[in-house]
């Protein structure tokens, strides 16, 4: 008995000293786990994979000593796949911390994932509010953009110009439910109202019907609570039916630079939607956006999502840095992130908050005519700014479990 | 009421859609039969190819109309004689492997270099605007799309059916060896055939383009709802797979209205139900 009892102790101290050996464990896996061949591979994709990548070259470790690997795979959208990625890619590959992860209905699965497996997601693709809300996680952080801010700053600039009754066009997944439950709020809360909505199957190509019950409903703006290539459809085929023309205004609540440079300024000219990150913002983005689009095939400027990417690894480092190694553990190395304040030339100084909400300022953006861009990519108008404390959920309302009240 | 006119208009412009392409495929059925499944990536080329007539050459769409197809048709055409041809005699999931593996391919290519978010293509200008038709507004393209698929179907159908070059080919399809003893060239009619139905599908990827972005996935989201189509008709029936095509459209088109999450699978519980009861489909003779 007592020699059991002094083996215990003494495996007890060699397991202690071995965790003190970790910390000095310099290696580091970035997974970066996104759609690369679906209708958001444009957004993310590809572009993400090389922001991981700038942001290793840019964090200096490897010449202090650290040794960091980096993989990337499809998701296809699926949030089955995904888990089953993630899961090899934590348990077999020793991944480190996932990136990107869009798609709500995916980043929701790996979430409880990775809180299970106590590793780390940084998510920069996904909008549901949810993962910092109901169903944050001490091992999740949300960084560029959530569908409470988007509702928020969007929905509210709309109401306040006179558009206060709205219908939805929805794509029926996680994401359009969580964008259309959100703005629903702000629209009712700013003295608006919510007539109707339609919800239409995530990749649709034809919008025609769900556009025509928009236009029967009468309602002076027609919300799109969808992303990515059901969006630019929704665009291209609400002017086919002159819904614009008939009086109705389109409001984008989730669009991306990628889907106006898909569209076109002839198009998509004067529709305005908020986003976190713009490369023409400042010197920071312009440098940043340059250096990122010569080394993209199709030569694009970075999305939000790309943008975030960046930003969230290169704070990701700095902790790593500040606690002289990786210890391999996801909830500690969060909670370390969160007590440091973020600085990066592409969102600026900001802060991570307790239920893993990363805050940084909301903008509202309006797209030109075409007679004043300058060329490819120059898009966007900043019309107005919310402050980073204004723009995000406040934790009065939150729901979340880390939150004490 | 009103709202029900519209969506039922609504539904015959997808249905156009879906009729050419289900008689392409029709076509490549009947006469080669061939499981086309390369039939949504030829589409996408046919919309592509206007794209690049009218940013490289200048050509606009009109003459697209024309072009696409013949240079997609001639792609096909080559896909046939290097690859399809061998597969003459051979079970049918051969010839369904090749042509699912071509449309990857294909696709993969246009999307490592366009991306996935799509190219813009504006409609032209004789067709912009709409006409109020007092229960809905009706864009004079999509007007446009429904009388030229349905003279282009009809055609097509005329050409096969009715037509001693249509006779020829149907036996061929029953009898090569004989047809050949009567000194016709089968092997180069079975190709012209199959550019045939290729070039069917590049004229829809036309139409297409100035609706919906111009993307490499465009038609990797259509081919399964219209080979849906194709089975509901009665694989090989030409007249079949035009009616099917467009009563699809309009039936897909009171789901969006009546019941739009069910928009996208509605199609597939009708390909059940008519298989349950006539296997062969709705106006196919059994085999």
């Amino acid at each position: 008995m007592k020699h059991q009892f002094s083996a215990l102790l003494l495996g007890t101290t060699l397991a202690l000293a071995a965790g003190g050996a970790l910390a000095q464990d310099k290696n580091v896996k970035v997974g970066v786990l996104t759609d690369n061949s679906g209708l958001y591979s444009d957004l993310g994709g590809a572009g993400s994979t090389l922001a991981a990548q700038m942001a290793i070259e840019d964090s200096g470790l490897a010449a202090k000593g650290w040794k960091i690997d980096l993989i990337s795979a499809d998701h296809q959208n699926k949030p089955d796949i995904a888990t089953t990625i993630a899961r090899q890619w934590i348990d077999v590959e020793k991944v480190d911390i996932l990136m990107d992860v869009l798609n709500s209905g995916v980043a929701l699965a790996v979430n409880n994932l990775v809180k299970e497996k106590n590793s780390i997601m940084i998510n920069t693709g996904a909008a549901t509010s949810d993962l910092t809300n109901a169903q944050c996680s001490p091992n999740t952080i949300h960084w560029v953009y959530d569908t409470y801010m988007l509702a928020n700053s969007t929905g509210q600039a709309l109401v306040k110009a006179g558009g206060d009754t709205w219908y939805f066009l929805t794509a029926d997944y996680a994401f359009g439910a969580a964008l259309e439950r959100d703005t629903t709020a702000v629209v009712v809360k700013s003295g608006g109202k919510v007539i109707g909505g339609v919800k239409h199957p995530l990749n649709s190509s034809d919008f025609s019907s769900f556009l025509l019950q928009a236009q029967a409903s009468k309602a002076k703006i027609v919300g799109m609570a969808n992303a990515g290539g059901d969006t630019t459809n929704t665009i291209k085929q609400a002017s086919e039916f002159g819904i614009v023309a008939g009086g109705q205004k389109l409001a984008g609540l989730l669009l991306f630079i990628t889907d106006v440079h898909s569209l076109g300024l002839k198009v998509a000219e004067g529709l305005s939607f908020t986003e976190t990150f713009y490369w023409d913002l400042n010197d920071g983005t312009r440098a940043f956006s340059k250096r990122f689009s010569e080394r993209m095939k199709n030569k694009a400027q970075p999305s939000m999502v790309q943008a975030g990417v960046y930003s969230g690894l290169i704070h990701y480092f700095k902790s790593l840095e500040a606690m002289g190694g990786n210890v391999h553990d996801g909830r500690k190395i969060v909670d370390n992130m969160k007590s440091m304040p973020t600085d990066d030339p592409l969102f600026g100084k900001g802060s991570i908050r307790v239920d893993g909400r990363k805050l940084h300022p909301a903008y509202l953006f309006e797209v030109k005519k075409p007679s004043e861009s300058k060329g490819p990519w120059d898009y966007y108008k900043l019309i107005g700014t919310t402050p980073a404390d204004q723009a995000f959920r406040p934790l009065s309302e939150s729901a979340c479990s880390l939150v004490k009240k | 009421m009103q709202a029900l006119y519209a969506q039922l208009l609504v539904g015959l412009i997808n249905g156009s859609f879906y009729a050419l392409l289900s008689l392409g495929l029709a076509v490549i059925f009947g006469m080669l039969n061939i499981i086309n499944f390369a039939h949504g990536a030829l589409y996408m080329m046919g919309a592509f190819c206007a794209y690049f007539l009218l940013n490289l050459t200048g050509l606009g769409y009109w003459p697209a109309l024309i072009v696409a197809p013949i240079v997609v048709g001639i792609f096909g055409m080559i896909l046939e004689r290097t690859m399809l041809q061998w597969l003459t005699g051979l079970d049918h999931l051969y010839g369904l492997l090749l042509t699912f593996g071509i449309a990857l391919i294909v696709q993969g290519v246009f999307q490592n270099y366009f991306g996935s978010s799509g190219l813009p293509y504006a409609i032209p200008d004789e067709l912009r605007g709409g006409m109020n038709l007092g229960f809905m507004f009706l864009p004079i393209y999509r007007g446009w799309v429904v009388v030229f698929s349905l003279v282009v179907c009809f055609a097509t159908w005329y050409l096969i059916e009715k037509t001693r070059l249509g006779a020829n080919l149907r036996a061929a399809t029953e009898n090569p060896t004989l047809v050949r003893a009567f000194g016709i060239n089968v092997p180069r009619m079975i190709t012209l055939t199959y550019g045939l139905g290729v070039g069917l599908a590049a004229l829809a990827g036309v139409l297409s383009a100035p609706i919906n972005q111009v993307r490499p996935l465009m038609g990797a989201d259509l081919i399964i709802v219209v080979f849906a189509v194709v089975v509901i008709g009665g694989m090989g029936s030409i007249m079949g797979s035009i009616i099917t095509g467009f009563a699809l459209g309009v039936i897909e088109g009171l789901t969006k209205y009546f019941y739009p999450e069910a928009s996208n699978t509605v199609v597939f519980v009708l390909m059940v139900l008519v298989l349950l009861v006539k296997p062969t489909g709705l106006t196919g003779r059994a085999a």
